[in-house]
């Protein structure tokens, strides 16, 4: 079937069987790999992606559910437009060395924008709760969540700017 | 996954009309429980109806005595309505405990309650609440709706299109959930009508159950003082990895003390 939705920004058209997974069509069809497929069971967070403006899991989402949607990957994170920049976000996990492989940080970087975006005035409680559906091996945690309140109030000066 | 057809209507008729003219099709709501499992292989439907774009399924609305929740409405957006935080705040805080954020975009209470999870959340606020599940051809209470595991009295071809909820004096809810899954172990939902109390449990056996004695103790005094005695049978309850079916029902008096200060706070 035909699905067509905004990728990224750019209106996409694309072939797909109904039984593909959003995660799938993004790596295998887009070539899009920033995608992590990590469980593929909707446990570990690092296929998050935002449709519609709200995290998604995308191994646990079939793409004809994308059709007429919007829909951001972390290739289309990025900072102010014209800019080479990076996204508040990434640059904070940057400068408080919020990973260490790297597998888990795009889904990582999707929920926390995604949360800094909902809710301006995050607690650590805040971002612990919200991050339970990300699974980091390395890190313990503790950076990340110093990131996510560094990108944040990044996030909130930039809005201000 | 096996391949299947894939149908997006946009009229509840026309949704039921699939379901019933196709052999071994199925409902597809948020998906958070349906694609895992279809991903297992434990189902392998021919064709799916996808129920996103039948719009009167989203939305709450405000009745006075009772909220209705459409079907296909979020949980996340249960966990942030000002109305549902305002008129019943334990359900608003049940729904935001609910799996991670992301679950919370997609999961709907619809497909929730019509799945009937033994460790779901929502059957405890549905049946605490005495609320209503409304179908494509009925409405049913809930007391009549939870029939045990994953069993309801959904018909087939049935389609559930909102839930009703009274609105009560006050009303809570606690869980203990499993780390990893954040499926309750055991969760209680307690609520305060002005003709008494209902208590409801779900995790701790196949299905969502009431507890009669709690409810007694604490339609007399609505203090978690009056059910801290009362423990409930461990006969029936689950056991499994997670817990022991005496732990259960230890966690079912805590818990309920628990969603009674929740209330009352």
């Amino acid at each position: 079937m035909q699905i067509s939705f905004t990728l990224n920004g750019r209106p996409t058209t694309v072939d797909v069987e109904p039984a593909t997974l959003v995660a799938e069509l993004l790596r295998e069809q887009l070539n899009l790999t920033g995608t992590h497929i990590g469980c593929d069971t909707s446990q570990c967070g690092a296929c998050v992606v935002h449709l519609n403006g709200l995290p998604v899991k995308s191994c646990t989402l079939l793409a004809p559910g994308l059709d007429g949607a919007s829909l951001l990957t972390i290739e289309g994170l990025q900072g102010a437009p014209g800019s080479n920049r990076m996204h508040p976000m990434q640059e904070a996990f940057r400068e408080h060395h919020g990973l260490q492989c790297g597998f888990c940080t795009p889904g990582m970087l999707m929920t926390a924008v995604a949360l800094a975006t909902e809710k301006p005035d995050l607690t650590e409680a805040d971002v612990r709760h919200a991050l339970e559906g990300n699974i980091c091996r390395c890190t313990g945690y503790q950076n990340i969540v110093v990131s996510v309140m560094a990108g944040a109030a990044a996030m909130n000066a930039a809005k201000g700017e | 996954m096996k391949p299947f057809a894939y149908h997006q209507p946009d009229q509840i008729p026309a949704a039921a009309k699939l379901l019933a003219s196709i052999d071994d099709s199925k409902l597809v709501a948020g998906g958070m429980t349906l694609i895992p499992t279809l991903k297992q292989r434990l189902a392998s439907p021919v064709a799916l109806v996808d129920l996103s774009r039948l719009g009167s399924l989203k939305g709450i609305t405000d009745d006075g005595a009772t909220i209705t929740i459409g079907a296909m409405t979020p949980h996340a957006v249960v966990a942030s309505s000002k109305l549902v935080q305002t008129k019943i705040p334990g359900l608003a805080a049940l729904a935001s405990m609910i799996g991670d954020p992301a679950v919370r975009s997609r999961g709907t209470i619809g497909g929730s309650v019509a799945n009937n999870d033994p460790a779901a959340d929502y059957p405890a606020g549905v049946l605490g609440l005495g609320a209503t599940v409304i179908t494509s051809t009925r409405e049913i209470a809930a007391d009549k709706f939870f029939l045990g595991l994953f069993e309801t009295a959904l018909q087939p071809g049935e389609i559930i299109t909102a839930i009703r909820f009274p609105v009560p004096l006050k009303a809570g809810y606690a869980k203990f959930k499993a780390p990893a899954s954040r499926y309750a172990l055991v969760g209680v939902f307690v609520a305060k009508f002005a003709d008494g109390v209902r208590v409801a449990v779900t995790g701790a056996g196949p299905g969502v159950f009431r507890v009669p004695p709690m409810e007694a103790a604490l339609s007399g005094n609505f203090d978690a003082s009056a059910i801290a005695a009362i423990k409930i049978d461990n006969d029936g309850l689950t056991s499994d990895i997670h817990a022991e079916a005496d732990y259960r029902a230890h966690l079912v008096t805590v818990m309920a003390k628990r969603a009674v200060d929740a209330a009352l706070s």
